[in-house]
């Protein structure tokens, strides 16, 4: 019953969107073109992958707030790495993106598994932290378009199937994240220490492992989009990305993703992502201005969340019942 | 209908009376045409199999659920009861089986949250809440400080801090739903003195408990239910044991406690000088194949704390375990489901199951290193699993996949035994497994215990149920403060011994 009901709630957005994508080319001719559906993906790509790592952070009670400062290290790091030595090969500079990434994203696990520490707690500090290293390292300094090489700003761009590699790089992460989720032990002990911790603990999960293995894909993820981002947007500086770890988390909690930890999907996370993509992409072609766009994102957020709020409280209306029920069913039987 | 019969022939009149009550869940009736008489100064024992509607009719008498048919009346004039607030106004209180209070407050302010006196400026009167609550706590004959934190007191004193909370609201009706679930012997004698100078005060109780010798000791009348039925009442005076079991059930039960004399097989288990840094120290026993192993002590006795550390959920401080003749050591829960010792936990509700989770996904979760490979799941395998388990327990679910938190708790219980079941263990460590489960379904588990031992399995049973420790063990281990008292044969065991060796009366 639970499970259907998150399928509705999918299939729900998924209606929403369509909406959107439908009031919105009446407004704006083009909106729904395949070109500007494309666009819009790839514009979105870098908030699915990010969204993805958050989604297993919560499903096991926890938050990485620090996912965007993380970007920001990481991206700073790789573009001057590539503006120091323009001749390290593409595939090494992302091998290394995704290898701070994850020692960022350890770091904070470490703190949550070995120290018990909250993560809010944690990743609140972290933030600062990671932002201030990148500070640190850049002292304060860019790294502009020209510094960076060819095949660093371009590979992203690359158009294979009319898409851009960019946003073939955030299908292949959803497949990946999919069957982790789905297939592998740790996906499952991912919703197993959500869902239910001393349960998990007692099943022989450990959930404090669990947590800091999140931790550590969030922070892999992250670090994939540092580089995305700098190639994308081609200039590193401290404050990018500044704030999108809410986006992130806005993301989740839109597709479904139980902030309580356990409940969720992979489908959930890359919706609620894509909601966030269209809404961002289509003020500005129907000329409402950037400050109207964050207020109706907190709006939609809101509505998200007592959405949510309104379908647990349901589900607990239906268990009351359903128990009161079998109670006398068990008793006549 | 009885109980009308009894209002009637009753010397005195009631205080409350419910008539006629019915109440129907979706497809179901959960209480058909019932009537009960609550006496001032008297105790009333509700007495019915889980699932006969007793919770349901104290949802109703607290105001929780409407009633779809049926009067209640106080002092004769009908009442009706919208919400909780309503109910408490016209004098009615619970006490639940799991009191919910506040460990960092003190116990003053446990006793008045949300209704504290107030200061004619609409602030707390701090000297007015501890004055009153000292005032109650005096009249239940405690010497508790209204002023400590509730996390100093011990469970009973916390007991008696639950029921001041119920009384402090002017209650004439109280309601104690399994008031003894969780409490030793001791403390249980403490809560009846208190139960009796309630009655002193002429209130009415309704009494709910599993237990018969507790209900001879301490109520005046009986109710009983039975699939949503009012079957019987009166004075319990007039009445057999035997007779309200017969009324309970409907039908004659065999003996509840099935031990099958079992030869015993070769040691599996050697626990050497087993100590815990706070919980527990120098516990030493060995447990064989088929052997059923009681663990029996009053209520923080340390004998959960044993069986979680046996289990890798708590570190020992020292000791030796040696499994089959090896010595093994345990760090975590993985480490010994690995080694074949499971523990399925005294509320296995809470830490059980993994509700959001489908069926076969939680009876997999403990043995996931046997249905996949190479780190990667095979549901085919998960799913195969589970059916065997779910055929095994009789499991009824629409299908494998749906969530755990859909089912019935009868239902999601046999999830949980599935669950370890299928880990195929060699050792089975059991927290109170018939822990708030009436008398037929007790049977049932008796004899489904007896069974696996009879397969082999060995089994530790903690227990804080003399005639379960009695009737099921084939060894009782008796420990009091963390330590063992006294470790005894079948044989050798009587309720006397085991109780002297728990409490220290020599």
């Amino acid at each position: 019953m639970i499970k259907q009901l998150f399928k509705f709630r999918e299939m729900l957005l998924v209606v929403i969107i369509a909406v959107l994508l439908g009031v919105f080319s009446s407004r704006s001719p083009g909106f729904a073109s395949p070109s500007n559906l494309s666009n819009i993906f790839n514009d979105t790509s870098i908030l699915i992958i990010l969204a993805l790592g958050q989604m297993t952070v919560i499903l096991t009670k926890s938050i990485d707030l620090s996912v965007a400062a993380n970007v920001a290290f990481t991206g700073m790091a790789v573009a001057m790495l590539n503006a120091a030595h323009p001749g390290l090969p593409l595939a090494l500079i992302v091998l290394i993106a995704l290898g701070i990434g994850a020692i960022l994203g350890a770091i904070n696990g470490l703190f949550v598994w070995k120290l018990g520490i909250p993560s809010i707690v944690v990743t609140l500090g972290t933030l600062t932290i990671y932002r201030g290293m990148a500070f640190v390292l850049s002292g304060g300094g860019w790294v502009n378009a020209h510094q960076m090489t060819e095949p660093f700003l371009q590979t992203p761009r690359q158009l294979f199937l009319g898409l851009p590699v960019l946003g073939w790089t955030a299908i292949v992460i959803v497949a990946i994240i999919y069957i982790v989720m789905s297939r592998t032990f740790l996906g499952r002990a991912i919703y197993a220490s959500g869902g239910n911790p001393t349960a998990a603990v007692y099943a022989g999960i450990d959930v404090g492992r669990t947590r800091f293995f999140a931790f550590v894909l969030s922070g892999t993820l992250a670090g994939l989009c540092g580089y995305l981002w700098v190639s994308r947007y081609a200039v590193a500086y401290v404050d990018i990305a500044a704030g999108f770890e809410l986006d992130s988390v806005a993301a989740c909690v839109i597709g479904g993703i139980s902030t309580l930890g356990g409940i969720g999907s992979v489908a959930g996370a890359v919706l609620g992502s894509l909601f966030l993509g269209v809404i961002k992409n289509a003020l500005p072609v129907i000329n409402i201005s950037p400050f109207s766009q964050m207020a109706i994102s907190g709006g939609v957020i809101i509505a998200a969340v007592i959405f949510n709020a309104r379908q647990e409280r349901r589900r607990g209306r239906i268990i009351l019942r359903d128990r009161g029920a079998s109670e006398t069913i068990e008793g006549i039987a | 209908m009885m109980t009308a019969a009894l209002a009637e022939s009753h010397p005195i009149t009631p205080i409350l009376e419910m008539r006629a009550i019915s109440k129907t869940f979706p497809g179901v009736k959960a209480l058909d045409d019932v009537n009960i008489a609550l006496f001032p100064g008297e105790v009333t024992a509700l007495i019915g199999e889980n699932g006969a509607g007793k919770s349901t009719l104290v949802k109703i008498l607290t105001g929780i659920y409407p009633s779809d048919e049926g009067e209640i009346h106080i002092d004769g004039r009908p009442v009706t009861f919208g919400n909780a607030q309503a109910a408490i106004d016209h004098g009615v209180t619970a006490i639940h089986q799991e009191t919910v209070l506040f460990d960092e407050l003190s116990v003053a302010e446990n006793i008045f949250i949300g209704h504290a006196p107030k200061t004619s400026l609409g602030l707390v009167n701090w000297k007015g809440v501890n004055a009153r609550a000292l005032a109650l706590l005096h009249s239940l004959e405690s010497n508790i400080d209204p002023r400590t934190r509730l996390k100093d007191l011990s469970i009973a004193q916390r007991h008696l801090v639950a029921i001041a909370r119920a009384l402090s609201v002017d209650a004439r009706i109280v309601i104690m739903d399994e008031p003894t679930a969780a409490l030793s012997r001791k403390e249980v004698d403490d809560l009846f003195q208190i139960v009796k100078r309630l009655k002193a005060q002429g209130k009415a109780i309704l009494f709910i408990s599993h237990k018969f010798d507790e209900v001879y000791e301490i109520a005046d009348n009986y109710a009983v239910f039975r699939d949503g039925k009012a079957v019987g009442s009166g004075a319990l005076a007039d009445i057999s044991q035997n007779d309200i079991v017969r009324l309970m059930v409907g039908r004659s039960i065999e003996h509840a406690f099935p031990k099958v004399d079992i030869p015993l097989g070769e040691t599996v288990l050697k626990v050497e000088n087993y100590s815990h840094p706070t919980e527990f120290r120098d516990i030493s026993f060995e447990l064989r194949k088929g052997e059923i192993l009681g663990i029996y002590g009053l209520v923080g006795a340390g004998r959960s704390e044993i069986c979680q550390s046996l289990f890798g959920v708590t570190r020992p401080s020292g000791g030796r375990l040696e499994l089959d003749g090896k010595e093994i050591q345990i760090r975590s829960p993985g480490d010994a489901i690995h080694a074949g010792i499971v523990y399925v936990p005294e509320e296995r509700g809470r830490h059980g199951a993994v509700l959001q989770l489908p069926i076969y996904q939680n009876i997999s979760l403990p043995s996931l290193g046997r249905t996949s490979r190479s780190g990667f799941l095979r549901a085919a395998e998960e799913l195969a699993l589970a059916r065997t388990y779910a055929e095994r327990f009789d499991l009824r679910a629409a299908a494998l996949s749906v969530p755990v938190g859909t089912l019935s708790g009868g239902n999601q219980q046999k999830v949980v035994i599935g669950k370890w079941l299928a880990t195929q263990p060699k050792i089975l460590i059991l927290d109170e497994p018939t822990k708030g489960i009436d008398i037929g379904s007790k049977a049932a588990v008796h004899a489904f215990i007896s069974e696996l031992a009879g397969e082999g399995l060995s089994i530790i049973m903690v227990s804080s149920e003399l005639p379960e420790i009695l009737g099921m063990s084939d060894r009782v281990l008796v420990m009091r403060e963390g330590l063992s008292a006294g470790l005894f044969e079948r044989a050798g065991m009587s309720a006397e011994t085991l109780v002297r060796a728990a409490t220290g009366n020599a």
